[in-house]
């Protein structure tokens, strides 16, 4: 299992600090307090609706690397759009899901299929061009390099478990000044 | 007073707002004048998506790079999508334009008269919602549609502009 604490800190040593990251609830808050940055988009409001951002991004500027921290809970509520993201196949996604088996920012009950689901092979199979499953943090150090220099549309389910614990401040996650700040950061790509 | 409405007329309008991208879930009622059309434009991109919140995240996102988009769905959809719409945008004040296919309802009939529940209640919810809504039933009310994607877009608010009938293919 991985810790997705760790495997933020090591995922973000190694892109671009003006580089759009879009993530989904618990990972958002992690993601905020290890890499505070305005290129981190919060998708908050309507669960599952994470990758449909990204591919939204991944379309504007196609000449921008746009990587999607998206949970499993969230996938499931928006399955179609592996199909919908293959099919408009932006070669600048990455679609990382950590699966921790658990609606986690919901009270922590199980995800249908926990024991059973397969993202990455229904990914493989919604037609991404490259999908790949890392079970452990050695697995992703050894890998990620040579991911993130893929030919997108590319998924990765990352096995994980809780770290360690941060803050998750709801209100400014829903709040306009995130959004404003994201705004102003992107406004001359 | 015209008795029709002409989708290559919709689709000059839709074009003359900026709007670049289409994303879409058919419709029986704009299936054939709307977005058989728009999928063969070379000017536009077309994005196909399976279920219709989808369409709100990427158009939400796309206007964050200044890039206009059209949603056409059927008002079966919108109703799915309602959650999507409360927050990403009615909540997070984002310019999301809807081009709702009203299927069923009667020609010449207002929509809140219509025998058709899901159809009746559209507007009362968009009303209630306080989303600006126009329905476009003949050729006279498209000139409707410019304006109001220009206004979504400079007040950064949603729009749903309801289509009454079938447009015709050409």
């Amino acid at each position: 299992m991985i810790k997705r604490d760790e495997c933020l800190k090591s995922l973000v040593s190694k892109i671009a600090n003006d580089e759009i990251v879009v993530a989904a609830y618990t990972t958002a808050f992690e993601l905020d307090a290890i890499r505070p940055s305005p290129y981190n988009f919060i998708s908050s409001g309507a669960m599952g609706l994470t990758s449909s951002h990204a591919l939204g991004f991944a379309l504007a500027w196609p000449n921008r690397r746009i990587i999607l921290l998206d949970g499993d809970g969230s996938l499931l509520m928006n399955l179609g759009s592996l199909v919908t993201n293959a099919n408009a196949a932006p070669k600048n996604l990455i679609h990382f899901v950590f699966e921790n088996g658990t609606y986690e920012a919901n009270g922590g009950h199980p995800i249908p299929g926990q024991d059973s689901v397969n993202f990455a092979g229904m990914a493989d199979s919604a037609g991404y061009n490259n999908c790949h499953e890392i079970f452990d943090i050695a697995g992703f150090e050894s890998s990620i390099g040579s991911i993130l220099q893929e030919e997108g549309p590319t998924f990765v389910t990352l096995k994980c478990e809780t770290g360690e614990k941060y803050p998750q401040d709801y209100r400014y996650m829903h709040s306009a000044e995130i959004r404003k700040k994201f705004a102003e950061a992107v406004k001359d790509f | 007073m015209s008795e029709k409405l002409t989708g290559s007329l919709i689709i000059q309008a839709v074009k003359e707002s900026g709007v670049k991208t289409v994303l879409t879930v058919p419709d029986k009622t704009t299936a054939d004048g709307l977005l058989r059309p728009f999928s063969a434009d070379g000017d536009l991109r077309h994005v196909r998506t399976c279920k219709e919140d989808e369409t709100i995240g990427i158009s939400a996102a796309l206007s964050y790079a200044g890039q206009r988009s059209l949603i056409l769905i059927q008002y079966t959809g919108l109703l799915y999508s309602m959650n999507a719409i409360r927050a990403v945008a009615v909540e997070y004040q984002s310019p999301i334009c809807f081009m709702v296919g009203l299927l069923g309802k009667e020609p010449g009939v207002l929509p809140t008269e219509s025998k058709r529940f899901g159809v009746r209640i559209i507007q009362p919810i968009l009303d209630t919602m306080g989303i600006a809504n126009h329905v476009i039933e003949t050729d006279d009310d498209i000139e409707k549609i410019t304006p109001a994607i220009n206004n979504a877009y400079e007040t950064s608010s949603p729009v749903a502009m309801l289509i009454g009938r079938p447009p015709l293919a050409s």
